[in-house]
């Protein structure tokens, strides 16, 4: 029972450690653990600071599976419905050697178009974020 | 260069352990090898580039051009678009550099270094016109998916090198030859040593027009890295991909080249128009070629404020693929009344011209100019954003700009 424990609190302490990094800021072991650990489970204002996904349901299995070979910023610039995630991850399997995702496709598809849904821009989108200037004659 | 770091020092076992899940991309990552892309140093200093472009993606590399970036004539380096489907090679050198040209309709097989290019064909400079098939793509609804370029995937800079025409006919041609491929030495993402990220190419035709050159300068000097250094193919008019970059080997095929993005959606669009979101088969896909007809306005950038009777000076460039610009218009009132604007010819074929005119507005307010520019065999760009197509290619829409008059 007392090594149950004990094993339950190492345990427990070693997530929290994972999961937090920072928390040995200014312990002597700290500069031991690999930088990127830090960068990597780092979430700020609700964002996936390494990654600049928004934190949700699946996050770290999108971060996983779907920022290895390219960069979190072509998945970010496009929003697409189950149907169109599936076919990409399809394709990218087909021709950019992308793995069997098994029960993961599921998550990351649902974290992918409920994170970033499609938006409807219609046959021309409005000029918008338009930074007004003073043109001299 | 905390990932590179990262990769050196932690093993594929401790990284599971440290994300708590299994760890996938081991397989294809040779050892000591660490792309290029994978450093996140800065882009703008790293290539050149103006401050103003935008970082679409940064593994690969692509970085967008902004309209008013794209004012001068000669499209400097600092201002041109880059596109990368895959890792940007390193630490090439340009002296033992050999294109190889081969295939099955090439009656010889030859290599030459870019010296040997240098000195046994005559070098020419053109002016060409390289527009990303892609460029627009961010207006397609439904989403078309890929990088989500605006504006600036299109650039005019000067191109210095040997016709491949002259190539061509010191290997020899079989009658066969339809079509020649390009290979290049750019990574495949997944690092596979195996795949291409890019390998396309044009018809025989296209390769024998006088302005397709196997380049070797750009601008007056040594191509930059991260548009093709030491050789890069360059076809005007065409989807820029069809312009290699790294080339070290060309291929004259018997048949439609079958590279790597060459089939499926990529760089094709489907041969007849079909409904917003359409599923299109590959049979029913189509290789682009010439691009459409276009303009961009480049001064002043979108967002100017002037004063009431103060006149605008309007400028910018209009291109259409193999064909000539015959005329750009302007409007102010949402294309309800359009007038023409001076156009200049091409420097050459497949250069882009330019356009000005000066506007005077009825009153204050606010105001959008438009430009429609149109091709000499009157096809003209739609205001609307063209035919939907699976991967967003081919949107030649009026650009436009906003304006206050108060």
């Amino acid at each position: 029972m007392l090594l149950f424990t004990l094993f339950i609190v190492t345990s427990s302490c070693l997530f929290y450690y994972i999961f937090n990094p920072l928390v040995f800021r200014n312990n002597h072991e700290y500069t031991n653990i690999p930088a990127l650990v830090n960068d990597d489970n780092l979430i700020k204002n609700g964002i996936h600071v390494k990654t600049g996904f928004i934190d949700g349901e699946g996050l770290m299995t999108v971060v996983n599976n779907c920022t290895n070979c390219h960069s979190s910023k072509i998945v970010l610039q496009n929003r697409m419905n189950v149907e169109a995630w599936n076919s990409t991850i399809k394709w990218m399997q087909k021709t950019q050697n992308l793995w069997d995702l098994g029960d993961d496709q599921k998550i990351i598809v649902d974290y992918l178009v409920s994170n970033y849904p499609p938006k409807s821009k219609g046959r021309r989108i409005l000029l918008t974020k338009v930074k007004w200037y003073e043109l001299p004659e | 260069m905390k990932r590179r770091i990262f990769l050196k020092n932690t093993t594929l076992s401790a990284l599971a352990s440290l994300i708590g899940s299994k760890v996938i991309f081991g397989a294809h990552m040779p050892k000591d090898y660490i792309p290029l892309a994978v450093d996140q140093s800065d882009p703008f200093k790293l290539f050149n580039k103006d401050k103003g472009m935008v970082i679409l993606n940064d593994r690969p590399w692509n970085i967008e051009s902004q309209a008013h970036l794209l004012d001068p004539k000669i499209t400097p380096n600092s201002a041109m678009f880059v596109r990368n489907n895959g890792f940007v090679p390193e630490n090439i050198t340009a002296h033992n550099w050999t294109l190889r040209v081969d295939g099955e309709s090439a009656l010889n097989f030859k290599k030459y270094t870019v010296n040997e290019l240098k000195s046994k064909f005559k070098i020419y400079t053109y002016q060409l016109t390289l527009e990303c098939g892609g460029n627009g793509r961010a207006e397609f609804d439904p989403t078309a998916k890929g990088n989500q370029w605006t504006i600036g995937a299109v650039h005019c800079a000067s191109w210095t090198g040997v016709r491949l025409k002259d190539v061509l006919n010191d290997v020899g041609l079989k009658n066969d030859a339809v079509y020649v491929g390009y290979h290049g030495i750019d990574k495949h993402i997944s690092l596979d040593p195996d795949k291409e990220p890019i390998s396309r190419g044009f018809p025989i035709s296209k390769a024998l027009q006088k302005e397709t050159l196997i380049a070797f300068n750009m601008n007056g000097k040594p191509i930059p890295l991260i548009h093709g250094f030491p050789l890069r193919l360059v076809a005007g008019g065409w989807p820029a991909s069809a312009s290699g970059k790294w080339i070290n080997r060309l291929s004259v095929r018997n048949k439609i080249h079958d590279g790597a993005k060459m089939k499926g959606t990529a760089y094709r669009v489907p041969c007849k128009p079909v409904a917003p979101g359409e599923k299109v088969s590959d049979e029913d896909m189509c290789i682009i070629e010439s691009m459409p007809v276009k303009s961009i306005i480049t001064y002043p950038k979108t967002g100017a404020v002037i004063k009431k009777g103060q006149l605008l000076n309007l400028r910018g460039h209009a291109w259409a693929g193999e064909l000539e610009v015959s005329k750009v218009t302007f409007s102010i009132d949402f294309g309800a009344t359009w007038k023409s604007c001076q156009l200049e010819t091409a420097i050459n074929r497949l250069a882009w011209q330019h356009f000005s005119t000066t506007i005077k507005f009825p009153g204050i307010g606010y105001y959008e100019i438009w430009v429609k520019a149109f091709d000499n065999e009157n096809n003209s760009q739609p205001m609307i954003v063209p035919g939907w197509n699976p991967k967003g290619y081919l949107n030649n829409a009026c650009h436009r700009i906003a304006v206050k008059v108060k």
